[in-house]
């Protein structure tokens, strides 16, 4: 009898082993499985069966491990992210064009740096600004075109709105040096961004799930292209010094040539990257959004501190104004990517707490700029770059309050934190519709100055 | 009798809601109480069971924690929370509404010749 219950151990062992390599099921579930297995197990002895008909029986009630592997990896689509790639990878095994990824990565990746390369050579300064995103997006786009294999209205249906926007670009009449103009340029990145997000999520833009997706690959996509430019920008500077000491300037050249390709290069491979290796950097996240919540909390609360010594609110500058909204934009991102990397079914701990102050402290500060945005433009009148401030202002303000309202219901266990998520997911096109409308409605509106 | 799939997957929340409204349980438990509220003719994949569970608790709908089963074994555990039940009553809603029509369906159906007869 003995003897045969340690067989019975030695398969539920087996199976625990086997069923921990899905990715998408955790030592969690798994401890949950067997709990449930042997449970069945015991009930089936009961009636008579034998340890390893009663296991069989157990076994076969669980379910087809591939099926209910789907449906856990369904639910728990942050553990999917490390499996999605790497399945088919595997599965496919030999390849007939082992190389096929690559050279499409790279095709693409040289189409992003003569694209830019052509724009700086043709365009002014001015006109590259606003069409520098129209040069380098596309091609990220395509290559999930090409991943996604979207169809060829799909595909359309992407390319309509990039049309718009690269006859807007640069049919409307700018003045020289105006404001609208340098919206335009800030604006439009943000709309393009939206329709590389379109081709990531396959057009399924109605999933809550795919968009957090969306807003993950956004997150490890700046790390890699911060860690690509780290070396390229030591591999560039060693070669540069030595050059220097043989008595050849290579810095013109680097300038005119090596930076146009590499730059968009690296995002093009960089997008390939994150597709490809999620793993590597997904342990990182959650470090990096740790560490990085503390500090914004501290810089934010500085900055607090610095525009309350400044006294008259009136007299803060617009160039001060606009680096405000650089660093609410900055924070929003790094609240949505801690979203994005956190485990949803943990429960609320002290870095929610954290998260919470984050929130709060934007939200002064993004109260404190409303307050001057109204000011100026009460004493001074409308200008675009006041408006489209003011815009963005309001919108951060809705984000963040009602994200504080979330957070504290979540911290306080009133509420699941999948509210907090969607919360997230749904506003995110909100913003490129106000970046929609600034592109394209502000210039004709303020007379294109 | 075999119960469609799509059947058993819609009413697979309300039912483990309901259940779980009468108190807390453990995945095992509520499949034993599911089978034998249908006289065990609901049949489920015993494994589809916990990736809903998670899902319901990832919606607020239900709590988790871990216990030890009367045998020391780690156990989850799961309990209805306010907004499952506010879910659990919408539901309870949707079907009555749905079980209603059904059955004023099945009953026309069982004497149709008068009714059409009548209309002629």
């Amino acid at each position: 009898m003995m003897a045969t219950h340690a067989e019975l151990e030695a398969r539920i062992s087996d199976w625990r082993g086997y069923v921990l390599r899905r990715q998408a099921i955790s030592a969690g579930d798994v401890d949950e499985l067997e709990d449930h297995l042997r449970d069945q197990v015991a009930d089936l002895q009961a009636t008579g069966l034998d340890d390893e008909e009663a296991f069989l029986i157990g076994i076969k009630r669980l379910g087809n491990l591939d099926a209910v592997s789907r449906e856990f990896a369904r639910e728990h689509s942050e553990r999917l992210w490390k499996q999605l790639v790497l399945v088919p990878e595997a599965s496919q095994g030999a390849s007939p064009w082992p190389w096929r990824e690559l050279s499409v990565v790279l095709a693409l990746a040289v189409g992003a740096g003569v694209a830019v390369k052509a724009g700086l050579t043709w365009f002014d300064a001015d006109t590259f600004a606003r069409n520098l995103a129209l040069l380098v997006v596309p091609f990220v786009g395509a290559y999930f075109v090409w991943k996604r294999r979207l169809t060829v209205r799909q595909t359309a249906a992407l390319l309509g709105p990039l049309v718009v926007l690269a006859v807007v670009a640069n049919v409307y009449p700018f003045d020289q040096g105006g404001s609208t103009d340098v919206l335009v340029a800030l604006h439009a990145p943000v709309v393009m961004w939206l329709l590389a997000g379109l081709a990531y999520v396959g057009l399924r833009w109605r999933s809550d799930g795919r968009r957090m997706d969306f807003v993950r690959f956004t997150g490890e996509l700046v790390i890699y292209v911060a860690l690509l430019a780290l070396g390229g920008g030591v591999l560039v500077g060693l070669t540069v010094a030595v050059m220097q000491l043989v008595g050849t300037d290579a810095e013109p050249l680097v300038a005119r040539w090596v930076l146009p390709f590499a730059v968009p290069g690296a995002v093009v491979v960089a997008a390939w990257l994150v597709e490809a290796k999620k793993d590597v950097v997904e342990n990182i996240a959650p470090v990096l959004t740790r560490i990085f919540t503390p500090l914004t909390i501290v810089m934010l609360l500085a900055v607090l501190g610095a525009l309350a010594a400044a006294g008259g609110l009136v007299e803060v500058d617009r160039d001060l104004l606009i680096l405000m909204d650089a660093i609410l934009v900055l924070v929003v991102g790094l609240l949505l990517y801690s979203i994005s990397a956190r485990d949803p079914l943990a429960p609320p701990g002290l870095f929610d707490a954290l998260q919470l102050a984050l929130v709060a402290a934007a939200l002064a500060v993004d109260v404190v700029m409303l307050a001057a945005m109204v000011t100026r433009i009460a004493e001074l009148g409308s200008s675009p770059n006041k408006v489209a401030a003011l815009g963005l202002n309001l919108l951060l303000l809705v984000h963040l309050g009602r994200a504080a309202w979330l957070t504290g219901g979540f911290v306080r266990r009133r509420r699941a934190f999948g509210t907090l998520e969607r919360w997230q997911t749904r506003y995110l096109p909100v913003y490129a519709l106000w970046a929609a409308v600034v592109v394209l409605a502000f210039p004709p509106l303020f007379r294109f100055v | 009798m075999r119960i469609d799939k799509d059947l058993v997957a819609a009413s697979a929340t309300p039912l483990v809601l309901g259940i779980l409204a009468d108190g807390e349980l453990y995945g095992y438990a509520i499949l034993k109480r599911v089978s034998e509220l249908s006289g065990g003719r609901m049949e489920w994949t015993d494994g589809m069971l916990y990736p809903l569970l998670h899902r319901l608790e990832r919606l607020g709908y239900l709590s988790a924690s871990w216990g030890t089963s009367e045998i020391g074994r780690r156990r989850k555990h799961y309990a209805i929370s306010p907004a499952g039940r506010d879910a659990l009553m919408q539901r309870q809603e949707q079907w009555t509404v749905v079980a209603d029509a059904l059955r004023q369906v099945w009953q026309s159906t069982q004497q149709p010749p008068a009714a059409v007869e009548g209309w002629a």
